[in-house]
Parts: structure tokens; sequence; C-alpha cells
């Protein structure tokens, strides 16, 4: 691997910047004539606005422009899209209401934007903003999307009639109907994936500029899709033709899927800037990130799981009901459809499976992919199901996952994936020694005699990532294709730049992709320089999400160093007066096998710059583009096992151990990977555990804060222990499977079981908090 | 308006401001100092912490009035005229920060807390002390080990650590 | 935070003199008030900063007198060597209050004249029969919390010290709300030559309150068996998304049993 190449454990080349305060994120950018927007939001769940006065809050101290949304349409601006078509069962297409970057007409959740104000400072901006007169006629409001679709419930968008935006399945109904009368057992459940609020540590922000004698405009966003964001502002929200159009998404402060999408203020911004003649900032604050971030999960699930006499699954059947909120975020279709039921195998030999999903409209925020984006969902109805099972039949939950496992690849799952490689058992093997299963009944009598109710679960995940073969998503209705691109610059001397059009908001990519470069040229890390996050230094590129970068990215990286290395062993051969396929790279030198020729690599590249001495007829320079699209999706596995002490007095449940085993695939860096999983974990045991997004019956969001809202603390969880098996993934050259949705995506289960373990019962509701987990106890 | 008198990373620095100022926003707006960030708007987040006086304190909920007179220190002027503070070379050799916009908060709070606890700290310490500071992408198992490693480190008298208070 | 005028006052004279102009608030640590007035749900017109005023500061301890100056902020009071001996209760609470960054600036001035319902000293004044000196007067714990973010203080009355006698075993233990951590239920106890007194705050629909029945059942048998037999009603208890009166009422209890535990 060599000390800086694939393998090596390397600290991170961002971090100097990051630890010493000299990251730039979007709000510590200055730029002249700024001045700073603030939004007046709906205070009201659901309301039509019958009048807007702008004339007193124009006339405070240091306003520049008070605008609405009749002047943004006036303007051509267009409306929010979602990307991703789905078909309901009956063939027509999802029912989609429109969402206006500023309200018009109607509002239909708490923190709809209505009128932004334009103003010297940001304190200016505010006092304006409450003297905007708004009229609202309030309507009745839903958001509980299980009651949404019920006779009487208010209609939140004429488009979609009892709020239904697609009735949607997947799979063989016949065929799984067919496996439950054969079944010798059956076990259902009722689950709710609970609603969850993103919370990046950086608020969302935009700088919107205008810049008239160009005619052109310069968005810096917290985006993990700079180009996505382009594209779509300039395809469909009318803001400027791509060439007109700069994207910056300069150092950001997480993402977790809340920065992928383009929402009303950084399109706001854009078309403000050029109305009012100035840059306009605007960051949001914590609350406006609780009210407006894109939150995640919000399922409610019935399933039911077919078993024969040995119990082997026979069949499973899901129904779905998944809360979208008011209007549809721009990949809120997929989420919980080709993201979600396409996992409901899960690690097993399932012959049937038959899923309904149903999306619907609610006043509340949108909902959208989050850390995991429907894997989580459907590794919870799984891993609850085989836990559940297991403990009907009386059995162990290791031995029924074991009787289930697939052991062949690659395998065809009923629900369209398919599986390439993969050793369950192992992960499986793993997680057990390491939590020493074998060992738990001991700690559970020891727990009982200080008074505590200890629990095991296990959860044995798979996920599908790296996103995604472009034509297959594109017959399954995505508006975009999934690859991604790079283009590798060597320079004169050697040194060396790749363009990249992932994105890194936390992920390290400037460290592992030079890690790539490193293996492959022998360059050092500090001579390779990541090039990420503007439209205008980087080719079109799809943006970081799904646990795609490294899979993804990296390979679209491999594939232009494949064409360097062509070109520079050509030259090497001339220069060398040998055969090309007798020249090898190592320790940053061209070599001729079996000789004592070489061309140092610093050499080589300033000979393709001279161009003094070229084999005939090649173009000087040494700088190849990629466009890398997989041939498949990527497929993490592993098992998680969490033990917990619960004290019965309180209902406090205490993590006493965590343990992770999963196979990644090959590993670039093992120290950035182990962090993601640790990442991963916190947010899958904050959302097992604390966090839960609580809108009242008037579609007030409680959790509107850190007061009640409940981050993970480091005093709330324990160390982690993880490790990694490795069976490399076959579909892209460097073995990658992805690693950074993982954590969140097998913890919730192994908490959940480990704590009904405990309990001796399945009677709870995520987040198991203090008092669920106490009025749990005593209800059963 | 109010006269604000500041020593910031030693350099003495004056202004006159809003009274409604807070002590993040002139840091931020008034010097250019963005490495002290906002996260929450009810003081819980922890990623504005700056010492004042010595003292860890969220820069979010004191005014740059009430500051004056002070002398502050922000991650900027952390490691005072050497490479880095030891703190922030343990926060890199354990990957204590990935997205990095609580980081400066998380340092200049490890680096108070380790001189609150000249005896050393232990892991269930450090994670009772880290009540103030929130971070969504490490699951703080990296940052606990910087800062344990940290505290190692200064107590054997390792570089920079005599600035650390 | 709307516009406000700041005033920084070098004496208490100067800071009464303050307070009386428009509707002026004291700040001292700041660290409820300000961020009210953040998120605007506090607007005072002018802010008098008391937290540097000398007389204002410091811990005195004569023999078993008490006296903790208002502006003295909660890190001083939790690290205080005299106080751990003499009042150690005391001295932790403080050390629970909030995170590290929030007690370097709050002080117990501040806390007790605010009155938060879920803050933790009023408990350990009521606990303790302390005594709030302010300005012009004395008033009695007793008298002194009369209600949500209410007190018996006077317009332009300021705090300026919290006196009380050691008491001979104290403690506190508190439940945290998982979001806030401010308490759901904190529970104070503590015998001192008059008695038993348990005070608790963060449960109480009308904030911090004694629970006699608990007081008379130690007053007997000092010991957390004797707190085991009372039931604690749910009825004038907060109730929300975190805890219903119901879960208060039983941490009421739990947590009464394990602060007399630990007072030993």
């Amino acid at each position: 691997m060599g000390i800086e190449g694939i393998g090596a454990r390397v600290a991170r080349k961002e971090d100097k910047r990051f630890i010493t305060g000299l990251g730039r994120y979007v709000d510590d950018m200055v730029v002249p004539g700024m001045k700073h927007a603030v939004f007046v939001r709906s205070p009201h769940a659901h309301a039509e606005i019958v009048s807007i006065d702008v004339s007193a809050a124009q006339a405070m101290p240091g306003v520049i422009g008070v605008l609405t949304g009749k002047e943004l349409k006036a303007d051509g601006i267009g409306n929010l899209i979602c990307g991703w078509m789905i078909h309901s069962k009956d063939g027509t297409p999802m029912k989609m209401g429109a969402w206006s970057p500023l309200a018009v007409g109607k509002v239909r959740y708490v923190g709809d934007a209505v009128v932004v104000v334009v103003a010297d400072t940001k304190g200016q901006a505010r006092d304006a903003a409450e003297a905007v007169q708004i009229e609202y006629k309030e309507l009745p409001s839903v958001t509980d999307a299980s009651k949404a679709m019920d006779a009487g419930q208010p209609q939140i968008h004429p488009e979609a009639e009892n709020n239904l935006i697609f009735d949607w399945e997947i799979g063989n109904g016949d065929e799984t109907a067919a496996a439950f009368t054969k079944a010798a057992h059956v076990v259902k459940i009722d689950l709710i994936n609970n609603r969850l609020i993103p919370n990046a540590m950086e608020p969302r922000a935009a700088l919107g500029v205008y810049d008239k004698a160009e005619d052109h405009y310069t968005c810096w966003t917290t985006s993990q899709n700079p180009h996505v964001a382009r594209l779509v502002m300039s395809a469909f929200y009318n803001i400027a033709p791509e060439n007109k159009l700069r994207v910056i998404a300069p150092d950001v402060g997480g993402g977790f899927g809340s920065k992928i999408y383009i929402y009303p203020e950084e399109i706001v911004c854009l078309w403000a800037s050029k109305k009012t003649g100035v840059p306009v900032k605007w960051a949001a604050d914590r609350t406006e990130s609780f009210l407006c971030d894109a939150h995640g999960r919000d399922h409610h699930t019935h399933a039911e799981m077919a078993f024969d006499k040995d119990h082997k699954i026979l069949g499973f059947k899901v129904g779905m009901q998944v809360n979208l909120g008011a209007y549809m975020s721009l990949f809120s279709s997929v989420t919980p459809t080709y993201l979600c039921a396409t996992l409901l195998s899960g690690q097993y030999n399932i012959p049937a499976i038959h899923a309904n999903v149903k999306a619907i409209y609610t006043n509340t925020a949108p909902v959208d992919a989050y850390r995991g984006a429907g894997r989580p969902e459907t590794t919870f109805v799984v891993e609850r199901m085989m836990e559940v099972a297991a403990r009907q039949f009386g059995m162990s939950p290791v031995e029924l996952r074991r009787k289930n496992f697939i052991r062949e690849f690659p395998h065809q799952t009923p629900v369209i994936l398919m599986y390439d490689a993969g050793d369950y058992d192992a992960s499986l093997d793993a997680a057990l020694k390491a939590s020493d299963y074998a060992g738990f009944p001991a700690r559970k009598e020891a727990a009982k005699a200080k008074g505590k109710l200890r629990g095991i679960g296990l959860s044995c995940y798979i996920e599908a990532c790296g996103i995604a073969p472009s034509a297959a998503v594109g017959s399954l209705g995505a508006g975009v294709g999934l690859w991604e691109s790079a283009e590798v610059r060597v320079n004169a001397v050697g040194t060396i730049e790749v363009l990249t059009g992932s994105h890194s908001h936390g992920q390290g990519h400037e460290t592992t992709f030079a890690q790539l470069v490193n293996s492959r040229f022998g360059v050092p890390l500090d001579s390779v320089s990541i090039v990420h996050g503007d439209t205008d230094k980087v080719q079109m590129g799809m943006g970081t999400y799904g646990s795609r970068s490294g899979a993804v990215g990296m390979s679209a990286i491999a594939k232009a160093l494949d064409k360097v290395e062509a070109k520079a062993k050509k030259i090497a051969a001339h220069l060398m007066e040998a055969d090309e396929g007798d020249i090898v790279i190592e320790n940053g030198e061209l070599k001729v096998a079996g000789t004592d020729k070489k061309v140092p690599w610093f050499q080589l590249a300033l000979a393709a710059y001279t161009a003094h001495n070229l084999p005939a007829g090649m173009e000087p320079g040494l700088k190849e583009t990629a466009f890398y699209d997989p041939s498949n999706f990527t497929f993490p596995a592993g098992c998680y096992v969490c033990e917990v002490e619960i004290d019965p007095e309180t209902g406090v449940t205490e993590i006493v151990q965590f343990v992770a085993a999963d196979d990644f695939g090959n590993i670039i860096n093992p120290m950035i990977v182990e962090g993601q999983v640790h990442g991963g974990i916190a947010q899958g045991v904050g959302q097992a555990l604390l966090e839960g997004a609580v809108y009242d019956a008037g579609g007030q969001l409680l959790t509107a804060s850190y007061m009640d809202y409940t981050m993970p603390r480091a005093s709330d969880l324990p160390s982690f222990q993880v490790s990694t098996s490795n069976t490399p993934c076959p579909s892209n050259p460097l073995g990658i499977k992805g690693c950074g949705e993982a954590g969140a995506i097998g913890s919730p289960p192994a908490v959940i079981n480990a704590i009904t373990d405990a309990l001796g019962h399945e009677d709870l509701v995520m987040p198991a908090t203090p008092l669920k987990v106490w009025n749990a106890l005593r209800k059963h | 308006m109010s006269d604000v008198s500041l020593v910031v990373n030693g350099k003495s620095v004056s202004a006159t401001v809003e009274d409604r100022t807070l002590l993040v926003q002139f840091l931020r707006e008034n010097l250019g100092l963005t490495g002290t960030h906002v996260g929450c708007d009810t003081s819980q987040c922890g990623a504005c912490v700056v010492h004042v006086d010595g003292k860890a304190v969220k820069s979010c909920t004191i005014l740059a009035a009430q500051a004056s007179g002070s002398e502050i220190v922000t991650i900027e002027g952390l490691a005072n005229g050497a490479d880095l503070h030891p703190v922030q070379i343990a926060f890199k050799e354990n990957h204590g920060l990935q997205c990095g916009f609580c980081t400066p908060g998380m340092i200049m709070a490890a680096t108070d807390m380790i001189a609150r606890h000249p005896g050393g700290l232990d892991e269930k310490t450090v994670r009772a002390e880290l009540e103030g500071n929130i971070c969504r992408c490490t699951g703080y198992h990296n940052i606990v080990k910087a800062i344990l490693a940290a505290s190692e480190v200064m107590a054997k008298g390792g570089a920079g650590s005599a600035k650390a208070a | 935070m709307y516009s406000v005028n700041y005033h920084r006052a070098s004496s208490v004279a100067e800071a009464a003199t303050l307070l009386k102009s428009g509707d002026a608030k004291a700040l001292s640590g700041g660290m409820t008030l300000l961020p009210a007035m953040k998120t605007r749900l506090a607007a005072p017109s002018d802010v008098v900063d008391i937290a540097r005023i000398g007389e204002l500061k410091g811990i005195k301890v004569s023999g078993r007198t008490v006296t903790i100056g208002a502006a003295t902020t909660h890190a001083e009071v939790a690290s205080s060597a005299e106080l751990k001996k003499t009042a150690p209760a005391v001295a932790e609470l403080a050390g629970m209050i909030g995170d590290p960054h929030v007690r370097h600036r709050g002080t117990i001035g501040g806390s007790v004249a605010n009155n938060d319902p879920a803050a933790d000293y009023p408990s350990a004044l009521l606990a303790l029969g302390a005594t709030v000196v302010t300005n012009s007067r004395e008033i009695a714990a007793d008298d002194f919390f009369t209600g949500l973010f209410e007190t018996a203080l006077e317009d332009g009355e300021i705090i300026t010290a919290i006196r009380f006698e050691a008491p001979e075993k104290a403690a506190y233990e508190k439940f945290r709300n998982p979001a806030s951590r401010y308490a759901i239920a904190g529970v104070f106890v503590a015998r001192t030559g008059s008695g038993v007194r348990v005070a608790v705050t963060g449960a109480g629909e009308n904030g911090v309150f004694r629970q006699g029945d608990m007081e008379a059942a130690l007053a007997k048998n000092f010991a957390a068996s004797a707190v085991e037999g009372i039931s604690v009603s749910a009825d004038g208890l907060m109730s929300d998304i975190h805890a219903s009166s119901e879960y208060r009422a039983n941490l009421v209890k739990v947590m009464a049993k394990r602060a007399v535990a630990k007072a030993g």
C-alpha cells in the first residue's frame, strides 16, 4: 500500500485549515456591496394568503428590497421540481403540486417562505421582516400521513386527490400471496420509522451575486452537488443558462442528504440580487433549519413474513405509508421507492416479495433523503421482523438469520437488485465474537443483580449504494444519469490536479482521492490537489450522496488515471526506446521491466509538455478526462450488535456496547472509513433513542430547536468497536462498495432489538426516550 | 452604540458597534475572524466557543460590549505563534473532525477542559465535559480520543503545552 | 435581537439608578436573558450589566454561614474549596448547571432572579431556607419564589447575595431533559437544625415547590427507604413531549431517593 497509498491510515490533508479556523464556508464569504436577506415565513400550517403589504417594511432603515412571490412569478422564475418520476400501480404518473420558491396564493406548512427582505444588515432585515403585513385565512391542516388520506381531511394540492401522490408497488403480488397460503408460520409487525431532522452543524446558506456587466450570476451555496444545482436552476428555475451561472460549494459543514436539494432560498438570493442590484446573502438560523431543511424518514409500515415449518422464509409483504410533507422535494419520490423497497430481501433468500408504497402530502416540511435514504427504513422493517420472528419461534435470532442467509452470488432478488458479492456469515461471526455474544446471559444476570435490565440486539443489514447505472435508473424514472466525471491534469513539473464532480463536505476526499493517485504514480500526497465544488473549474459532475464518491467518483478518477498512464507509458517507451508493454511504474519512476532504464515521473511530465521528443503524431500535454457510469449498484453489508442496560426506575437506556462489523469491499483509508461508521452509528442511535420531529395537531413544529430536538451528545454514546471484512466489489475497478451511510442504516434495529429484548415485549416506538421506555415498562 | 475595546489573539482592537452586537458577530464581521462559527440560536451547540479572559465561553451568548476590556483567544490565535497547538495536532492525528464546522468550538472547549483538569482526564469525564458542544459527523468517538491524547501529551509538557491555558 | 441600550454599572447604586430607565433589565451572566433576546422573546429597552461589580462577587464562609455574591459564576461556586468543605451539595449543584461554558458566565444571582421553573438553584435556596439579600432588604427563600419566572423582587431591586446556614446533610439529584438538559425533575434535600426540607424544581407547574410528605417522612428517618412508601401525585406537575406529569411524579420520587442516599 505504501505509506500514502491505498489502504494507508493517512491523516487528512484538509484538516489544517479546519483546525486553525481557516475553513471557508458560505457564511464566511464577503463580497463588496453584499447585503443580507431574511425570509418572512408562514406561521400557519395551511392558509390562504389574502393580502401582503410590504410598504411599512420597505420604509424601515437599511431596507433595499422587499420582494414577494408575485414579483418572482412575473419574472418567470419556475417552480421547484422533483427529479424522479414514479408511476402508480395503475400506470398514472405521480401527482405533483406546485412549489413556488416564494408562496403564491397559499401556504402549506409552517416555515413556507412568503416574502424576502434585503437590507444592509441582518438585524435590519429581521426588523423589517416583522413589519411585513400578511393577512392569512387559516385552513384546516393535517400532519399525520396515516390520516391525511381519510375523507374530510384538507386537500393540500388540487393535483393530488385525497393527498395521495402515488400508490406504487414492486415485486410480485400473486407469487407472494401464494407463498402465504403455504406458510406454516406468519409473523406480523407494525412499525413507525420516526421523522428526523438532519441537522448538519453548518446551517444552510446562499450568496447570490448578479454581475450586470456580464449578465452573469454566481451562487455560493451549501450544496453536496453544485453541478446538479446549476443544471436544475438553469433548466427549471430559469435563473440563467448554465454558461451564465456559476455555482460554488466551498467548504460545506456536513450534509447527510439535506444539502442535495435546491431550496427556495438560493433561487431567491440569485433572483433578488438582480432585482435589487446588490449581492444578497442569506444564512439560516437553526430554527429555520429545523423548519425548512428537508426532513427524513416518517414511514408507517405494516409487514408480514411467511415461513415454512423449518423457519425458512417463503414470502414477504409490506405496506408503507410515507409522509412527503407539503411539497415534493428533489428526490422525495425515489427515496421511499427504489431506494427503499428494493432492499426488502435483506441478507436473506426470500422467494417472493411484494411491497406497496403510498406517498402522501401533509402540512409539514418536505421530506427527502437523509443519510441512508430509504435503506434505514427498509432495514428497520427486515431486521425487526427477523428478531420478532425468532422470538416468536423461540429460536436464537442468530440461527434464524443463518438459516436464511444468501450464500451464492450473484443473487437476483425478487425486487430488482442483483447482489454481486458478500459473505454475511463472516460479518455475523466477527460481530458475535467482538461482542462476546455467547457471554451475554452472564452479563444479563449481573445487570439484574444491580437492578438493571440488560438486552442485546442484532441487525444484519445490506444496502445498495454507489448509485447508480444511468440506463437502469433512467428506466425507473430518474431525470438524470448517475455517472461521475474526473479530469486528471498532470502539470509540467509532475504535480497533479484532479478535478472531480464529487463534493466533499466532511468525507475527506482531498486525502483519499490523492491516495489513489499516489498508489498509481507514486506522487507524494502534497503534490496532488483535489479540485471540487466549483462549476467554473470542474467539468459536469453529479456530486456526493448515496455513498457514491468512492465507488463512482473514484472509479472515474481511476479511469482517467488509466488514460494518463497509457499515454505516459507511450512517452516513456519512446524516450527509453523500449516496448510500451515493458514499461512499469514504481515509486514515482517509469521503468523498463528487467532493466535499469528509468525516467522519473516529473521528467516524463516535462517531456509531455516540452514536446521536443514525443512519439510521431502524439499531441503534447498530459491531461485526461473520464466519465464513469457504474454497471451495477454496490452492496455494502454487515452485522451490528447493540447491548443496552435500562434503569427501570427512570427508563433511561444506556448503550453499554456497540459492535459494527462491516464489509465495504476494498478500503482506501481505514481511519476515514472508521470515522464514517462512527458518525453513521451516532445518527442511527440518535434515531433509535433520542431524535424525533414532533408536530402538534395544528401543524406547529414542537421540536424546532435544540431545546426540544434531542441531538446525540458525547455522553449519550459509547466508544464503538468497529471492524471490517472484505469481499471486493466486482463491478467497479477499485473494488469499493461505499461506507458513508452504513452506520445509520444498520444501527436503529440493533438498538431497538436490544431494548425490546430487555423489556420482554415489542411494544415500543422510536425514539426510545426515557419517557417511552418507562411507559413501556409499565404497560406489560 | 457601544465602544468596544478588546485584545483579540494578542492584538488590541476597538470599534463602535450597535449595542446588540454579539461577540461572535464582532469577531466574524468586524475582525473577519470567521473560524468561530454559529450553529444554533439557543446557546447549545458550542460551535462559537472562544476563550474570554482564559475561560471557554459561548461567544453567541455575550454582547461584544459585555466583553469589552477582556482578552479573547479564538481558534485563529490558539497556537499563539507556534505552528499548531497540541490539541489541534491531536484532532488531526486522531481524525477528530470531518466537516470541520464544530471543530473550532470543540478545540477551544478541549483546551479549556484540559486546563481545568491538570490531573488528567478519563473518557467519562471528557464525554460529560462535552455537554455544550454538538458534533453531527464523528459520533464523538475520535473527538474523545483526540482530547485524551492531547491531555496526555500536554501533561508530559509536549510542544506548545505551556501556552495551553 | 431587537435594538437595546447597553450600560455597564460599576456599583450596585449605579445599577439601581440605571435600572429605573425605560424597560431596563439587569444583565448578569446573560445565560437566560440573552438567548431570550436573541429569539426576540424578550425585548428590554436597556440592559444594565452588573457582572463586573466587585461588591457582588465572591464566596464568604463565616462559621456555618455561607454568603455567595450574586455575580459569582456557577464555575466559581462549583470549584470553591471552602464551599466544597462547608456545603458540598451547593457546589455540586452548581457544577451540574448547563455546560462548562455556560458555567463560566452564568451567575447565582441571575439564576435566582430569573426563577426559570427548570433552573437548579431555586430548589437549593428553598431547601436550605436561604435568604435572598437585595440592595434594599432581605427576603426569605420561602417568600421569594412566587411563580413561573416570578419573584418577590420589585422593579429596580437587585439581588446582591445569597446567604444560608450550611446544612448538616444535603444533596441534589436531577433528571435532565434529554434535549435541553435543563431539569425535568431536580430534587434538593437538606437536613438542618430546623428539620428536613425537600425542594423540587423542573417539575411543578408553578415552579419550585416543597414536597411535604417526604419532608415529614425524612424528618423521622433520614434514609432513602423512608421515601419509598410515599406516593407523589401528578397533579400540578408539568407535562410535555419529554415527560408526562406521571413520569415527572415518578422522577421526583426517584431523584429524592437518590439525593437522600447521596447525602448519606
